[in-house]
């Protein structure tokens, strides 16, 4: 596969060139999917070319390295001061949004928020919705729902659009079809649209172009997410690069945006620091093509824009990672993708083999509060700690500590209180609960200690071979025959 | 309850006992990296949309409408979306009218519902003004008007709009204050930083995503 790019367009692929076929249908384990996906050639190699090409990107946009520790810093107390005052932030965020014109809704599941869409969906007999990037959306499985309910939900984000197209989940937060090479695009655009075979990405582009345009004009509402809420004028901030954004909010009668509970910020100058850490960080450009500001729907005198604005505000566990001062951290995110760039284990594993909306460091991060640890056991630990997404995260969360903080919370007894997550405890387990009290035992008591040493040293032929998943990929620890103390007595000529 | 009242509720505990942060806002550090002599602002905005393959051209509050008429036959368009009831719309439409030039103008003068579908199929230009530039990210900034309304700088694939040279600032955080952004917005206020574009194939860059394939800035250095 990933043939050199043909100079002409061809009209039959290339032998070998397959549509995307990295199915994220999940009846597996995420360490079945992780296996899987780390023994696939073409995936590795097209999430490598594109962690690297992210990479050099956004390092071109930070040559100042003091700028952007001092920036990081700003960014983190603009969102913690949000976040420090958000109940109220929220309730003022609404009240200049009404103002404006625009109807807020609140959900504290996805399903609530499926409803408030149908609903509104329902109010306006809607058939064709048009989505522009929605990560909240994707949380909600909104387009799953709207269909089931005879709603046709497209996405118009090129990437996106590609993802739908192939029956897949995006793998990745700012570029969807990240995982996907042009031959494969070309395949997909081929099989599903009966387009002539072309790799040519300006060409495939205008396909999608072309078949998107006759979509903005024919649906009935738009749906978007929201990078930041401007509490203190009433608006929703949306940056991007395509136009899909744009015109998801603009062509449609109504236009349904969705959102999480900590996106909003206080006042609009907040946005200045945190929109040049956000597009700098995601995708290594000074800012995106459009920053789109909406204050309200179309007004009397106006010519276009949905006589319509509604703002989803969605829950969805977000409440529980704010209880705690320390996972609260984690709604400081602006999802710029910058901690999964930067992962070697995302890099590696694709985005789909994690199995849920939001991959990467950020996913392990957040996603266990939505799913609640049982079902997100595994993402805690599927880190080295290597520490690179903490240090390049644009507001400061610290992801390795918080990795930590969920490991605990895993092992905690399932009734041990305070409860600060849904699901702990998933991995405790009694007899290590008391192989960790031994150890510590153990080790605080000198005695003890004196005698395990005696037997570890001297027995050491003794120890097993297997050692669990250790030896798995390491081999069986053995204990020197003399401790290093004793060793240590005997050169100082101790007794 | 309401959702919202569990929502606020739930919030509102996690946080009793707790006074909110102060606001510690570092204006030097959205201003000072991303101050410019006023000679180089131009340059700057210049050099940053022209990375994106945005068009710029330098001329004057005169001769801008030669320009535009140059633009268009270059690249074989006879057709052009103004807006007449602004001064640079009513510039243009006396200049084609004493030129004789064989452009055809469309004005936005309807809602976007009784002519939608020539909007989109069938208008392949526009020219819109603009209410100044940034030159730390070589954007524009638009605030829709009923004149001029929010998708005649989007649908057609291309767009000329008019920058004037005495509009360019900074950086964001100077427009927000030099137009006091946070006293009152319109229902829709943008920066556009060129034609629109995406990457989302294998990382290769193409323009003409959703919105113009091409953008030209019209620079007018005596206004
Ligand atoms: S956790 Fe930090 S680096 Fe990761 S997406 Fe969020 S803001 Fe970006």
């Amino acid at each position: 596969m990933n043939a050199p790019a043909p100079t002409q367009a061809s009209t039959q692929p290339p032998s070998g060139a397959t549509a995307a076929t990295h199915a994220p249908a999940i009846p597996m384990t995420f360490k079945q999917r992780a296996h899987d996906a780390v023994h696939d050639k073409q995936l590795r190699k097209n999430f490598r070319g594109a962690m690297d090409f992210l990479m050099a990107k956004r390092a071109a946009q930070f040559p100042d390295g003091d700028e952007f520790e001092r920036l990081r810093t700003f960014g983190n107390h603009v969102r913690a001061r949000a976040l420090s005052k958000l109940p109220e932030l929220l309730e003022r965020l609404e009240t200049n949004l009404t103002r404006n014109g625009v109807k807020v809704h609140w959900a504290e599941t996805v399903d609530e928020a499926n409803a408030i869409v149908h609903d509104i969906v329902h109010a306006h007999e809607a058939k064709q919705v048009i989505k522009g990037k929605s990560m909240v959306s994707e949380e909600m499985e909104m387009n799953h729902y709207l269909e089931g309910h005879g709603v046709d939900c497209l996405e118009s984000d090129m990437g996106e659009f590609i993802v739908q197209l192939g029956k897949e989940k995006p793998s990745h937060i700012i570029m969807p079809a990240i995982h996907l090479n042009a031959g494969q695009v070309a395949s997909l655009f081929h099989d599903k649209l009966e387009v002539d075979y072309t790799e040519d990405v300006d060409r495939l582009i205008q396909i999608g172009r072309e078949t998107l345009r006759r979509k903005f004009f024919e649906a009935d509402i738009g749906v978007s997410g929201v990078n930041f809420a401007i509490a203190e004028t009433g608006s929703l901030l949306l940056v991007e690069n395509e136009g899909n954004g744009r015109m998801s909010t603009t062509v449609p009668p109504v236009h349904i945006a969705v959102t999480g509970i900590e996106k909003v910020v206080e006042n609009l100058r907040d946005v200045v620091p945190l929109l040049s850490l956000l597009t700098r960080s995601a995708t290594g450009q000074p800012i995106t093509t459009y920053v789109n500001v909406i204050s309200g729907p179309r007004k009397a005198e106006e010519l276009d824009g949905p006589q319509e604005v509604h703002l989803v505000l969605l829950d969805n566990g977000r409440s529980q990672a704010f209880a705690d001062s320390e996972l609260r951290q984690t709604l400081n995110c602006i999802r710029c993708g910058a901690c999964m760039n930067h992962c070697p284990v995302y890099t590696r594993i694709g985005g789909h083999a994690y199995g849920t909306v939001y991959p990467g460091p950020i996913g392990k991060i957040i996603t266990p509060h939505m799913l609640g640890l049982e079902e997100t056991k595994d993402l805690p630990s599927a880190s080295s700690l290597c520490g690179a997404c903490g240090e390049v995260c644009p507001v400061r969360i610290p992801i390795p500590a918080i990795l930590r903080r969920l490991r605990e919370e895993n092992v905690r007894a399932p009734d041990e209180a305070p409860k600060y997550m849904r699901g702990q405890g998933s991995k405790y387990s009694r007899t290590e609960g008391m192989a960790w009290k031994g150890w510590r035992l153990l080790n605080t008591s000198p005695r003890l200690y004196r005698v395990f040493k005696l037997a570890a040293t001297r027995l050491s032929a003794l120890t097993p071979p297997k050692l669990g998943p250790w030896t798995e990929h390491h081999s069986a620890p053995k204990a020197a025959p003399r401790s290093l103390h004793e060793l240590a007595r005997d050169h100082l000529g101790e007794d | 309850m309401s959702a919202k009242e569990r929502i606020l509720a739930k919030l509102g505990r996690s946080l009793a006992g707790t006074t909110p942060l102060a606001d510690d806002y570092d204006e030097a550090l959205v201003t000072a990296p991303w101050a410019y002599p006023p000679e180089q602002r131009i340059p700057r905005l210049r050099e940053l949309l022209e990375a994106v393959h945005g068009e710029t051209q330098l001329t004057t509050a005169a001769d801008w409408p030669a320009r535009v008429v140059e633009a268009l036959a270059k690249r074989g368009i006879d057709e052009l979306l103004i807006a007449p009831d602004t001064p640079h719309g009513q510039q243009f439409a006396g200049h084609v009218a004493e030129k004789a030039t064989a452009i055809r103008l469309k004005a936005y003068d309807r809602p976007v519902e009784e002519w939608k579908d020539e909007l989109f199929f069938n208008t392949p230009a526009s020219l819109t003004g603009t209410l100044g530039g940034i030159a730390a990210t070589g954007s524009l900034i638009m605030c829709p008007t009923t004149s001029e309304p929010r998708l005649m700088s989007l649908v057609p694939p291309l767009h000329i709009a008019l920058l004037k040279a005495s509009e360019v600032y900074d950086n964001l955080y100077t427009v927000l204050q030099a137009q006091a952004w946070a006293q009152g917005l319109p229902t829709n206020a943008l920066l556009v930083s060129g034609p629109s574009k995406t990457a989302d194939i294998q990382q290769t860059l193409a323009y003409g995503a959703h919105g113009p394939k091409e953008l030209i800035v019209l620079i007018l250095e005596d206004a």
